[in-house]
């Protein structure tokens, strides 16, 4: 974990200690500050590059560009009861946006189960894991992209 | 769609409609009971009046595989203030995938007065009608359980396994990809992992999701769920019928339909299913 983020590694000793109902709490909190990607970003229909595979809550992800070299984190999550990606694509946002992209292209996709604990279904947490792995794929192409410039 | 009575269902008095619910809110002899895989639905908002079964929490034991015992069952009907009496109407994220879980459940402790509400939580929220984040209680009862039937609509691996070749009908209702053997577990997530991927002998894959409207949530009706079951893989109410997925989730879902709203007398879930088979020494697996 000495890559993560420093915001992402302090938000996961926060979940780490949590009680199931703290965490449920903490999750819904994080779930009612979803706000989907501004239009100036993306309309509907989405692009198939930015759905996240095996999500069932049909959840997508994209990156923009911000002048400091790092990236702003956007996210639409198709499924209206799809409250648990919501609640991950606040945290991804929160704690992996304006970070540096060595550290977002580090963060492991397990983190999920730090925060929603052991107890989430195999498909729920494939679909989680599957916004972290797209979050990190765009950090790695930006990457790439420079070194190769 | 149409009215539950209208739709040819064999069993149709175990579906109630979102109507039917809207109007037993304030019934005493009622427990509405929400069962979903996603634990943050029913603390952000749930149907006045219902309380949580969770399938994690509540349903499974927490140290061996295995369901709660008769002593875990009172507890738990206890605690929602239920008894003998009280129907228990199940709705849940889905297509009641979840809540048909926790019915079979109950059924394993022949708690018979229990529904599911059709559409489950999907077509409540689309017809927006009210949701509230407080938590109900009720005072405690004493209920008296019989003992878990585990040998009416559950079976294990061994019976299972003894099974194969006669004239049981085995139903695969994972995804086709499951189903195949491309994908057998989740990385990084070994809990529900399996070695092995592909079906068990002889199983015909059938979704489970085929036996829901997507849009709404709500249960085929009969002439269409005949059309998957009977006139496309070919089973018949005669049949000795077993459904299994992953860990007996999805399956109950299947079960429910068979069971109820085709009327079959002998389906069984094996809810040991794929990630019991598939990590099983010496057994034969099909891809």
């Amino acid at each position: 974990m000495t890559d993560m983020p420093e915001s992402l590694k302090t938000l996961l000793e926060d979940f780490q200690f949590a009680d199931r109902t703290e965490r449920i709490d903490m999750l819904i909190e994080y779930a009612d500050r979803f706000q989907e990607v501004p239009e100036r970003i993306a309309t509907r229909p989405f692009p198939e590059e930015h759905h996240v595979q095996k999500c069932e809550s049909e959840a997508y992800v994209w990156a923009e560009d911000l002048p400091d070299g790092t990236l702003k984190f956007h996210f639409a999550v198709e499924n209206p009861q799809g409250l648990s990606a919501k609640a991950w694509a606040v945290i991804m946002d929160e704690t992996l946006s304006g970070q540096p992209l060595e550290a977002v292209a580090g963060v492991p996709c397990d983190s999920v189960f730090t925060v929603f604990g052991k107890d989430v279904s195999m498909g729920k947490g494939m679909g989680l894991m599957g916004i972290t792995d797209l979050v990190t794929t765009f950090a790695r192409q930006r990457l790439k992209a420079r070194q190769g410039a | 769609m149409s009215d539950i009575a209208e739709r040819g269902y064999a069993k149709p008095d175990v579906l109630v409609s979102t109507d039917w619910v809207a109007a037993h809110l304030n019934d005493p002899n009622i427990r509405i009971v929400e069962s979903n895989e996603d634990q943050l639905l029913y603390p952000s908002g749930h149907i006045p009046g219902a309380v949580q079964v969770d399938w994690a929490a509540d349903l499974n034991d927490p140290l061996r595989r295995d369901y709660l015992n008769r002593d875990g069952f009172e507890k738990l009907m206890s605690r929602i203030g239920a008894t003998r009496d009280t129907d228990i109407v199940f709705y849940g994220d889905k297509s009641n995938w979840w809540a048909t879980y926790a019915f079979w459940v109950f059924q394993l402790f022949g708690h018979t007065n229990a529904k599911v509400m059709d559409g489950g939580r999907l077509k409540w929220e689309k017809e927006g009608r009210p949701l509230t984040r407080e938590v109900p209680t009720y005072p405690a009862t004493t209920y008296v359980a019989a003992d878990r039937d585990d040998t009416r609509i559950r079976i294990f691996r061994d019976e299972v396994l003894k099974k194969l070749g006669g004239s049981t009908r085995l139903v695969d209702v994972r995804s086709p990809q499951e189903y195949s053997g491309e994908r057998t577990h989740m990385p990084e997530y070994p809990q529900e992992g399996v070695l092995r991927g592909g079906h068990i002998p002889g199983a015909k894959s059938v979704p489970w999701a085929r036996a829901a409207n997507p849009e709404d949530g709500t249960f085929k009706s009969a002439a269409e769920l005949k059309a998957i079951y009977e006139e496309e893989q070919g089973l018949n109410p005669a049949n000795d019928i077993i459904a299994y997925c992953r860990i007996g989730e999805r399956s109950s879902h299947t079960w429910f339909v068979l069971s109820y709203l085709l009327g079959y007398p002998n389906v069984r879930n094996y809810d040991g299913s794929w990630t019991e088979w598939g990590n099983s020494v010496n057994v034969p697996v099909e891809r």
